[in-house]
């Protein structure tokens, strides 16, 4: 614990003030090109070769974001029925390791071999923000949404916690907490189970023209933000200039969140701890792409039914003659 | 003609037991009452599974509701041959189509819809289901027909 903590102090002091130059130049250029592209989503590009693992990142959206963590009411009500789990992290707010309700980011750390070298990386993980999020899309109750800024975020004061989008969402990245939330006002023993939490991108802080916290707090300029089509521009370049790897463009049918990484991903996902609040690296099919196109076929329903009809009409003044 | 109303008439109950039950299965219920615990009723814990039976049996039953809509119109069979819970059958489905129109329209990409408008929307389709499903039980235990 205290070699980690004198670890943070070095870099906050060695590094903060080295980055700081460029990091407020790059807010301010983020900052200025959000105001002017309100219809493109906004996409973050995170650079691995960058990060050091120093977790201020995670320290700034804890802070930043305290007031939106939940406060349940003890004792929980009992559910109904009993197989209806109990989610309890109020009492494990420190806990910066994995994704909780009161840990929206976290750092995954990962060994890998670059030109014979054997390399430590750590990557900030957190929601994806997909093109087309399957937990917004597919909440069964309009707690989730996404704005047109490409974040998608969940609603507290409307979620029932019925933790739908974990199971839909290809890294199950949000996390529940029981005893608090809407469900405690209908019938908390039937049903729902609390508020379903992750990142919202700093919803608020985007709103008034800031960038998130996470991005503003990285002494290391580790996070980048902009247009969807000048971040894409962006990775594409680095990972050409580091001769590196791109995760997110593709993944789930496109997400607002890129890593650029000098290992394979295949071979970070092999490296990293994976489990519960630890989202993997694998690559991820389209989940929402069987739903799209078949919405798209229900649009000859109407006609199929349509002609045939006719069709049967046609048939029978045939035989009528 | 007998073997296409009958025939008719087995399409819309099949695609109205799936379209309800995988309707209801876009909620997190089936596992959690046990009801996905029973063998061969797995998928209905299956968000992604529900989702495309849903949209297949909705292009189903609307295919169904126009087929038959254009057929009425086609053979000249008057308007008021309809029976009163026929109507009012007729307009809950209507309902159900719009109101599931708009929902498979919010769920393609680049399409961004409010909290208010979802929940409205979600209620809507909720009420007129449980509203076609009593009025469905009221004609098949009183013996009353769509038309005359």
């Amino acid at each position: 614990m205290t070699s980690k903590l004198s670890r943070r102090a070095f870099l906050k002091g060695s590094l903060t003030a080295a980055g700081s130059v460029a990091a407020t130049t790059s807010i301010a250029r983020a900052a200025t090109s959000m105001a002017h592209t309100k219809k493109e989503p906004l996409v973050t590009l995170l650079d691995i070769s960058k990060c050091i693992g120093c977790e201020e990142c995670v320290y700034a959206c804890q802070e930043v974001n305290a007031n939106k963590y939940p406060e349940p009411q003890k004792p929980f009500p009992k559910m109904v029925p009993d197989r209806v789990p109990v989610q309890d992290w109020s009492d494990k707010r420190d806990v910066t390791d994995r994704l909780t309700p009161y840990n929206w980011l976290f750092i995954q750390h990962a060994s890998a071999t670059v030109n014979g070298e054997e390399i430590e990386l750590t990557i900030p993980r957190r929601c994806m923000h997909c093109d087309n999020p399957p937990c917004v899309k597919l909440c069964p109750w309009g707690s989730a949404k996404q704005e047109e800024n490409g974040l998608s975020r969940i609603d507290p004061d409307i979620c029932l916690g019925g933790s739908k989008c974990k199971k839909v969402c290809p890294w199950d990245i949000p996390e529940r907490q029981t005893g608090v939330g809407l469900y405690l006002d209908i019938l908390p023993a039937f049903a729902g189970n609390g508020v379903m939490y992750k990142c919202d991108r700093c919803y608020n802080r985007l709103e008034k023209g800031e960038v998130p916290a996470c991005i503003e707090a990285c002494p290391e300029d580790v996070q980048t933000i902009g247009p969807k089509s000048e971040i894409l521009e962006k990775a594409h370049a680095l990972a050409k200039e580091m001769n590196g790897y791109i995760y997110g463009e593709h993944e789930n049918g496109g997400t607002n969140t890129i890593y650029v990484s000098p290992v394979p991903f295949e071979q970070l996902n092999q490296s990293i701890e994976k489990g519960k609040g630890k989202p993997h690296l694998n690559t991820v099919k389209n989940m929402m792409a069987d739903g799209t196109n078949l919405a798209k076929a229900m649009l000859i329903a109407p006609l199929a039914g349509v002609v045939a009809a006719f069709g049967k009409f046609y048939l029978s003044s045939k035989e009528d003659k | 003609m007998k073997t296409t109303g009958k025939l008719r008439r087995y399409i819309y109950v099949l695609t109205l037991f799936f379209i309800t039950l995988s309707g209801f299965g876009q909620m997190p219920i089936f596992k959690r009452y046990y009801i996905a615990d029973i063998p061969g009723l797995g998928w209905l814990a299956q968000f992604y599974v529900t989702h495309i039976i849903h949209y297949a049996a909705a292009s189903v039953l609307i295919a169904l509701v126009l087929y038959i809509l254009f057929d009425f119109i086609f053979n000249g069979s008057g308007l008021n041959r309809i029976t009163g819970s026929g109507y009012l059958k007729i307009v809950i489905l209507a309902g159900l189509i719009v109101s599931g129109g708009l929902m498979v329209f919010k769920n393609l990409p680049g399409v961004y819809y409010g909290h208010t408008t979802i929940i409205v929307l979600d209620l809507v389709h909720l009420s007129l289901c449980m509203m076609l499903l009593c009025v469905s039980l009221y004609t098949l235990i009183w013996e009353k027909k769509w038309v005359n």
